[in-house]
């Protein structure tokens, strides 16, 4: 294993130690592993916090600030944080105004965040409302599975519901925001390489070289299916193409087209990727009225890249375009 | 007959700590199979944590023990092991009653009992829920019908191990592994085997003093 770290088991409180000084205009709860915008708790407004396994930098501590989130909690790599944790970051950010969790659909995270809730609503009785995001057309939703799980949908949901947040609309309507891009948005995924956990040592998977995984998760769970290496047009094709079976995208205010890296694949390709999405939604009738493009939601140092469509309304526009300054997002201000 | 007493308690939890670590990386080899390489690293640190707990401050009773057990476990853990477990002793913990081997058979299958609700598994779900779940039945089974407690709780670990080996063909319905749909067949659940060495750590120290 190379990488560059001091000691595996130091790996995430040295990120954070490193994120506090490269922002301070955040500030970090080293305690408990939280990352909090620096005027938290913001008079009036929704908290909005959200958390995970680290290795998905920059989810979601990069997405602390102005129109995006209150606080986010950093669990070990790939693994949930603990409720100390959550119940930390929800009372930090809590102005009166009640506080959302946005929770990824993984069984831990799930199971963690539910705990917080529980243990916040007997302590401090603030209002927590859980919106989880279950966005991975690769998953098979059924009775007999844990849930799709949540993955490129939960930027977009941090996005939307937070400069709805900062708007000071109620919690409930954020909410609402956040339910209903997750509802309207869907996700697939592929990896050229795997990925090594750094207290695990070696790679999660092994990848043959010429094979490529189609629907990996962001955690180096393997996918569902392997398939040659094929061209950057056939891969944006095959990812569209059960995404586009899933949720009709055709017509109202066009979509928001969301290419994503893994953390290992250079933005170089995820433009060529972007390309090749672009015109084959063009051919499938799918108006793109906003893009994305970028490593936000990564797993470790694993090539491959997912796509998300989001079916925009004219209300989700306003609130993309509206103003965030977080550390890996940030325009309008 | 022989009963379960704080110290036996703490000798479970020590060898069961014991256990993890030794298996730490057979623990998140089957994980990197069908979840995410994990599972080793937690319970060694949790259960690492757990016995540093109670060395800091040694509980009063054997409830007390179980109580920082979990505390430790949820706290420290995070992913699904640490809920999971936490509840486990958490509940063992409110429903031990006196150091009966009876009562301990009450409060094991209470404690699974809370991780079936907090995991809503099911048996055949391939979970570790399939290994405890048979092995609160051998155990309860076998201290009604009279029988030691080293012997009952052999019986429970045999059943567990039983338990593990009937879901390992079988495809995951929760958790990670049922990500991976049929190809989750033909592996060992990793949680399963974790709660096998849970049983097989109290068959090693409960009941032999």
């Amino acid at each position: 294993m190379k990488k560059l770290i001091n000691d595996p088991a130091d790996v995430v409180d040295d990120a954070l130690r490193g994120m506090a000084a490269a922002h301070p205009e955040l500030r970090i709860d080293s305690e408990h592993r939280v990352v909090f915008r620096g005027d938290a708790p913001v008079a009036g407004k929704v908290g909005l916090v959200s958390g995970g396994g680290s290795g998905h930098e920059p989810l979601h501590g990069g997405f602390v600030g102005l129109g995006m989130l209150d606080a986010a909690c950093a669990g070990e790599v790939f693994t949930s944080p603990v409720p100390d944790q959550m119940v930390a970051a929800t009372q930090g950010v809590d102005a009166g105004a009640g506080v959302l969790h946005i929770v990824k659909n993984y069984t831990g995270d799930v199971m963690n965040f539910e705990m917080a809730a529980e243990l916040v609503a007997a302590e401090s009785g603030t209002e927590v409302v859980s919106v989880v995001t279950d966005d991975d057309v690769a998953v098979q939703d059924s009775l007999y599975t844990a849930g799709r799980r949540g993955v490129g949908v939960t930027v977009l949901v941090e996005k939307l519901a937070g400069a709805a947040a900062e708007q000071g609309r109620p919690l409930a309507e954020v909410a609402e925001v956040a339910r209903r891009v997750n509802g309207q948005g869907r996700s697939m995924g592929m990896a050229l390489t795997s990925c090594t956990v750094p207290s695990a040592g070696k790679p999660t998977f092994d990848l043959p070289a010429g094979e490529m995984e189609l629907g990996v998760g962001i955690h180096g769970e393997p996918g569902r299916r392997r398939v040659p290496v094929a061209p950057a047009r056939e891969v944006a094709e095959m990812l569209l193409e059960p995404v586009l079976a899933d949720l009709d995208f055709t017509g109202g205010d066009g979509v928001l087209a969301f290419v994503n890296g893994m953390g290992g694949t250079p933005l170089l390709e995820l433009y060529v990727v972007y390309a090749e999405v672009q015109a084959a939604l063009a051919k499938a009738g799918v108006t793109v009225a906003r893009s994305l493009v970028g490593s936000y939601m990564t797993s470790l140092e694993m090539a491959g890249c997912s796509i998300t469509l989001l079916k925009l309304d004219d209300e989700l526009i306003r609130l993309w375009d509206a103003p965030v300054r977080t550390p890996a997002l940030r325009w309008g201000v | 007959m022989a009963t379960v007493e704080t110290d036996a308690l703490g000798a479970w939890v020590r060898e069961y700590a014991r256990a993890v670590t030794e298996h730490r990386d057979e623990l998140t080899e089957l994980d990197s199979a069908i979840g995410d390489a994990d599972h080793g690293t937690n319970m060694h640190r949790g259960m690492t944590a757990a016995v540093a707990a109670l060395d800091a401050s040694p509980p009063a009773d054997g409830a007390a023990l179980l109580k920082t057990v979990a505390m430790t476990m949820i706290s420290k853990v995070g992913g699904t092991s640490g809920p999971l477990y936490g509840t486990l002793f958490l509940r063992m913990s409110g429903a031990l009653d006196d150091g009966s081997p009876a009562a301990f058979a009450a409060a094991f299958r209470a404690g699974v009992e809370g991780v079936v609700a907090r995991g809503k598994a099911e048996l055949q779900d391939k979970t570790m829920v399939d290994a405890l779940l048979p092995a609160a039945d051998a155990l309860t089974e076998a201290i009604g019908a009279g029988q030691e407690l080293d012997t009952a709780l052999r019986a429970a670990a045999d059943a567990a191990a039983r338990g593990r080996d009937s879901v390992t063909p079988l495809v995951a319905r929760k958790g990670r592994a049922s990500y991976l749909g049929e190809r989750s067949a033909d592996h060992v659940d990793p949680g399963a085997e974790s709660a096998v060495l849970l049983v097989e750590a109290a068959a090693a120290t409960l009941g032999r003093s």
